[in-house]
């Protein structure tokens, strides 16, 4: 049943991609969709089976040997904790439904059956990311969504910006993924295996070691989470790494629903969290962690404010809320982190897959300038999209609010310079990631329409095949934070994850329990700051719509900035981009034709061409040259041979 | 099967096979035709009977095996002797399965002269093999030298434009470092009193005498590895080589060097190795670093491709002299990797080349749209060239960085920077064959691969596949032999004083704690 839940999607890729032409789009649609949605249904089994099983129901199902290199020994396993068991049911639940989505999201696509491969190949890799059992196959699959995720974004690959957009995501995710190496590597030293299991058994015995990396004597766990949380930044598009998720905006939407919401961007979370029993004894990086986490959050809300593409509104809100699960993980809180990360994914996948819907109704047209006044033509996808963001903004009895809430609480109570810098950052961007959600929805959905009499003529409700999805993650979105609370962060807590998080108890107890004890106010500080935030958008956005461009106008300087992205794109492309290629092409011209030719063979030639003038038949000649120098070698060793003896 | 000599079988055999191919007379055409199909049986009958060399090994056994010896010059302690270890019997097997690959990718590419470039193919592979199985030093630098002269041939006589430069680039660069072998082998032979190289590797030769050995036989291997920067042939070598000379070229003829680094200069010379590591590692990170920034500066793709092998073994000659574990064995792997990835890319290039005669990337774009087949080869060997887990590529990559990083953080460091460079020049030729608009006439009438093309490809993709997933399966047959290949070094530099305590010498890591040994979990 593990396997199967794993490798039905890898074979579904594999018949739809290599087999495409010959069972068809439809052929290819019904094996990749039948694959996931079977791997769904076993993994919820799995699910129930593990996370209500007790410490006893976690297995790992070993494959076979991978790499075996001395005391470096890997091999293929399937490790299903509790931990792992959430992520299955996230990715196979979320990817199922995106798969039925994009029947009819790309109907109107000649390359249908390449797509489903793509988005089966996807979920194969980012299920063997999961169930990893060794830092090597997380490895694996780490750079395997990499992949998925470069040939999904380069979907359209006949558009520039696709194919720019795609490069980028790859590269700045190698930048992390160097990262993430050293970091296997410095685990790898300081513990003398990559398995999970060997790496927690040791932890603790470790905790003083030190490492000497590069020129300096660090503590070694400190060093080697670091590297790898440099890993995390880059796949879960943290601030330094986070270019390239905006422009990955270019594929199709169910991919940016699927890829860069729900599923391979909360890989770093889910990372840091396997690796909790290492980071709970590296304090310094979880700080790091946490003012890290707590700017993105931040900084990416400020952005999400002043976009107009609907789907980087998103992509921003997805940033930031990136940012809540990194400090709830940085202040110790990894099960409020995974609560989130769970939550998050239901909504934003509906929030993505709506946002698709209305992009399909309105003639593919994605700049919110260019909309308005369509909620009456399409009612159920503006339904969802209503419920989508209600979750999102952490509004009571929708999912976001309890994981938000929890986010927070825990930020507060660990009662320390980061926890309070996480906090107040928490609910000011708690505040502005509503804002966006209804200027967003304002804009999409009411005032006078703004697109062309001709997109609107031909605005339309989506089929079925696209409602019923939307309808299966609201209903994750509605419910989803209220039945898994007591579970996830609550008193049943300890027996659900049952060891497969750790979490070091400080003197008031845990950080979640410390988190029941915060003073009265704070649980009700993020719903104050998501309320006002959408008072705000309504007095903005429908109630005196020139509020927006005079606010605009008087802080000209400081919106330019925050709408060019803080100029982090032409701060990188002069800082690296550019010098690359004008170092490659120096060191080319200059030292590599220049320098060493110019010294070595040219030099050389040029004094052999002079002595060997005469004899000069060019051609074949240096053949002869050759085999003649070889001949002398020989005869010249023979002679040696005769002579010396 | 015991008293077959079959490694001099699998080494002479495509020599006989050039013989008959010298007989064919007639009419050009059947000649041409008859000389390809001898070639390709030839070559196919060469590379079954290698298996059995491979059944015929024992992976446990660490020494050599299958060996023969006669007599040659017994009064200079000269033998006719070949064998092979765990280092050895994967390049036989790797020149023989890519030397009907060369057949087949040449059927059409090669007009003029077919009887000549199938003769001086099979030649090629004989004179590689007999260099892997040599255990004699005569006979070593015979098949070593031996190897220069067919390909030389393919380069000056089917290559390029700008072949004469070229083959004078590679003459000057191989003529200096053959010269400084010769005369090193000579002094080995007047210390050692033998040729034999399973003796010379366990002689201690003085330390002082090692340092110079020791630069002799690297600058020779140096210039054929190619390590910076020793590099510069290369890059006009396969350009203006055929393809089938580049697939040999990078394939197998570049892993001479890294070879001869393990045999002669770890296994026999270990003091003068330990005392250059620091030298080879910089050479080698620079190699990684600086090839790959100008292979992103190329618009001819071959070029392109010929500095990122130079970068790909980097990772080779810097495990290598990572002295342990990890670092030879990912070495070993990596030269493996890149003999099948390398010599693929260069197929691949040839796809394009055969029909559109340049190697420009800006005359090609959009071919996604018109070869689905050809892009989907050409990516998977892209990203094996990249490195990624799940390919031959990210192993040897991964254990050699390992390596690196166990004696020095600073050299893993720099190394890792190779993961970023190398994606970035790849993606970018990716980009420009095979995506944007497919716009030129010319591109558009190109005709996606055809079944002789898959046929060669075909075998080449699982290799890579096979190898990235299951690599155990080809590091259980040299794991052995790396074993006792540091074991030895280990022993040698204890005995020379130059390490106190068995463990080799690995980055810093102090624990308060009592000291726990590494990996007794499972």
């Amino acid at each position: 049943m593990e396997i199967a839940a794993i490798f039905l999607p890898l074979l579904g890729a594999f018949i739809a991609g290599f087999f495409g032409r010959i069972i068809g789009d439809r052929g290819a649609q019904i094996v990749t969709c039948a694959g996931v949605l079977t791997a769904a249904v076993l993994s919820v089994i799995l699910f129930t089976q593990i996370g209500f099983g007790g410490p006893e129901a976690a297995r790992t199902i070993e494959l076979f040997t991978w790499i075996d290199s001395g005391t470096f020994e890997v091999s293929w396993s399937l490790r299903i904790d509790t931990l792992t068991a959430v992520m299955l049911v996230v990715v196979n639940g979320v990817s199922s439904m995106v798969h039925v989505y994009s029947v009819g999201y790309m109907s109107h696509d000649p390359h249908r059956a390449r797509f489903m491969a793509y988005l089966s190949l996807f979920t194969f890799m980012m299920l063997m990311l999961v169930t990893a059992d060794n830092l090597l196959q997380m490895f694996f699959g780490w750079e395997g969504v990499g992949v998925a995720s470069y040939l999904l974004i380069n979907f359209w690959y006949e558009k520039k910006s696709a194919n720019d957009a795609s490069m980028k995501a790859f590269l700045v995710n190698r930048v992390g993924d160097f990262g993430f190496a050293l970091g296997i590597m410095a685990i790898y030293i300081i513990f003398g295996t990559v398995e999970f299991d060997g790496i927690f058994a040791q932890a603790a015995s470790k905790a003083d070691a030190t490492f000497h990396f590069l020129s300096w004597d660090v503590h070694a766990l400190t060093c080697a989470c670091l590297l790898l949380f440099i890993g995390a930044m880059g796949k879960s598009a943290q601030l330094g790494l986070h270019t390239w998720l905006p422009d990955a905006m270019e594929g199709p939407t169910p991919v940016s629903a699927l890829i860069h919401a729900a599923t391979m961007v909360t890989a770093g979370v889910f990372m840091l969290a396997r690796m909790s029993p290492v980071f709970e004894y590296a304090p310094v990086a979880l700080e790091v962690v946490t003012y890290l986490g707590a700017a993105t959050a931040f900084v990416a809300a400020t952005i999400g404010l002043t976009q107009f593409d609907i789907k980087r509104v998103i992509a921003y809100s997805t940033m930031s809320q990136l940012g809540y699960m990194f400090f709830a993980i940085g202040v110790g809180a990894y099960p409020a982190a995974i609560f989130h990360l769970m939550t998050h994914a239901f909504f934003k996948a509906l929030l993505f897959l709506g946002a698709g819907s209305v992009i399909h109704a309105m003639s593919d047209e994605q700049d919110m300038r260019k909309m308005g006044g369509i909620w009456k033509l399409i009612p159920g996808t503006y339904v969802m999209m209503w419920i989508g963001n209600l979750a999102l903004a952490g509004i009571p009895f929708f999912a976001g609010f309890y994981s938000k809430d929890m986010i927070l609480e825990v930020a507060y109570a660990k009662h320390s310079a980061a926890g309070s810098f996480a906090f107040w950052m928490g609910i000011a961007a708690a505040f502005m990631t509503a804002f966006y959600s209804w200027r967003l929805l304002i804009m999409t959905f009411h005032g006078k329409p703004r697109a062309s009499e001709k997109v609107m003529a031909h605005v339309h409700e989506s089929p079925a095949v696209m409602l019923v999805p939307l309808i299966v993650l609201s209903i994750g979105a509605l419910f989803a934070g209220f039945v898994a609370y007591p579970w996830f962060v609550g008193h049943d807590l300890e027996h659900f994850w049952s060891g497969s998080i750790v979490m070091l108890a400080g003197e008031h107890g845990t950080i979640i329990e410390a988190a029941h004890h915060v003073p009265g106010w704070v649980p009700y500080a993020p719903l104050a700051a998501g309320v006002a935030g959408i008072v705000l958008a309504y007095v903005f956005y429908m109630f005196s719509p020139g509020l927006p461009g005079a606010f605009v106008n008087s802080f000209k300087a400081i919106h330019g900035f925050v709408f060019r992205k803080y100029m982090f794109d032409e701060l990188y492309d002069a800082l690296f981009v550019r010098p690359a290629m004008k170092l490659g092409f120096g060191l080319w011209k200059g030292v590599d034709i220049g320098v060493i030719d110019g010294l070595g063979p040219d030099g050389a030639a040029a004094v052999t061409r002079r002595l060997s003038l005469a004899s000069s038949r060019v051609q074949s000649g240096y053949v002869y040259h050759y085999a003649f120098v070889m001949v002398i070698g020989v005869v010249a060793l023979a002679g040696w041979f005769l002579l010396a003896r | 099967m015991a008293d077959v000599p079959i490694l001099s079988l699998t080494t002479f055999l495509p020599l006989v096979g050039a013989l008959f191919i010298l007989l064919i007379r007639g009419e050009q055409e059947a000649v041409a035709r008859n000389a390809k199909s001898v070639a390709l049986w030839t070559s196919l009958i060469t590379f079954i009977v290698s298996l059995f060399i491979l059944t015929g090994f024992d992976p446990s056994n660490p020494g050599f095996q299958l060996v023969e010896e006669v007599a040659w010059l017994p009064a200079f302690n000269i033998a006719y002797i070949k064998g092979v270890d765990g280092i050895s019997i994967w390049f036989v097997l790797a020149s023989t399965l890519l030397t009907p690959i060369c057949v087949l990718a040449s059927w059409d590419a090669v007009e003029k002269r077919v009887k000549e470039f199938m003769i001086a193919l099979l030649v090629l592979e004989t004179m590689l093999i007999g260099m892997f199985t040599a255990l004699d030093f005569v006979l070593f630098y015979l098949f070593f030298e031996g190897v220069l002269l067919p390909m030389f041939l393919l380069i000056g006589v089917w290559g390029g434009p700008n072949r004469v430069y070229a083959a004078y680039k590679f003459f000057i660069y191989t003529f200096i470092g053959s010269v400084l072998m010769l005369l090193a082998i000579l002094a080995m032979y007047l210390t050692a009193g033998t040729m034999d190289m399973r003796v010379m590797v366990d002689y201690p030769f003085p330390s002082n005498m090692q340092i110079w050995l020791w630069l002799a036989f690297f600058i020779a291997f140096a210039v054929k590895t190619p390590i910076w920067p020793a590099h510069t042939w290369l890059p006009f070598a396969h350009v203006e080589a055929p393809t089938a000379g580049s697939v040999m070229l990078a394939g197998v003829m570049l892993k001479m060097g890294g070879y001869g680094l393990i045999r002669a200069n770890v296994q026999m010379l270990p003091e003068a190795s330990f005392f250059f590591q620091d030298v080879v590692f910089f050479m080698s990170i620079a190699a990684i670093i600086y090839t790959s920034l100008v292979a992103l500066a190329q618009s001819d793709m071959k070029k392109m491709i010929a500095y990122s092998s130079v970068a790909h073994m980097g990772y080779v000659s810097m495990g290598i002299f990572a002295m342990n574990q990890q670092g030879l064995d990912g070495a070993m792997f990596q030269m493996l990797s890149h003999t099948f990835v390398s010599a693929a890319l260069f197929l691949c290039i040839g796809v394009a080349y055969n029909r559109l005669h340049t190697r420009e990337m800006a005359a090609y774009g959009g071919m996604a749209k018109n070869m689905p087949r050809y892009a989907v080869v050409f990516a998977i060997f892209m990203f094996a060239s990249v490195g990624l887990p799940g390919t031959s590529g990210f192993v040897g990559e991964f254990l050699t960085m390992l390596g690196v990083f166990e004696v020095s953080t600073w050299y893993g460091m720099l190394s890792a920077t190779g993961l970023v460079l190398g994606a970035a020049y790849m993606l970018l030729l990716y980009r420009k064959l095979f995506y944007g608009k497919l716009d030129k006439p010319e591109v558009k009438a190109m005709q996606d691969l055809s079944m002789r093309e898959v046929a060669f490809f075909a075998p080449l993709v699982a290799i890579v596949v096979i190898m990235g997933v299951y690599p155990a399966s080809f590091q259980n047959v040299y794991n052995p032999t790396v074993e006792k290949i540091l074991a030895d070094h280990q022993a040698s530099l204890k005995a020379a004083g130059l390490i106190e305590v068995e463990a080799p010498k690995t980055a810093g890591l102090r624990t308060e704690t009592p000291a726990t040994q590494p990996a007794s979990e499972n």
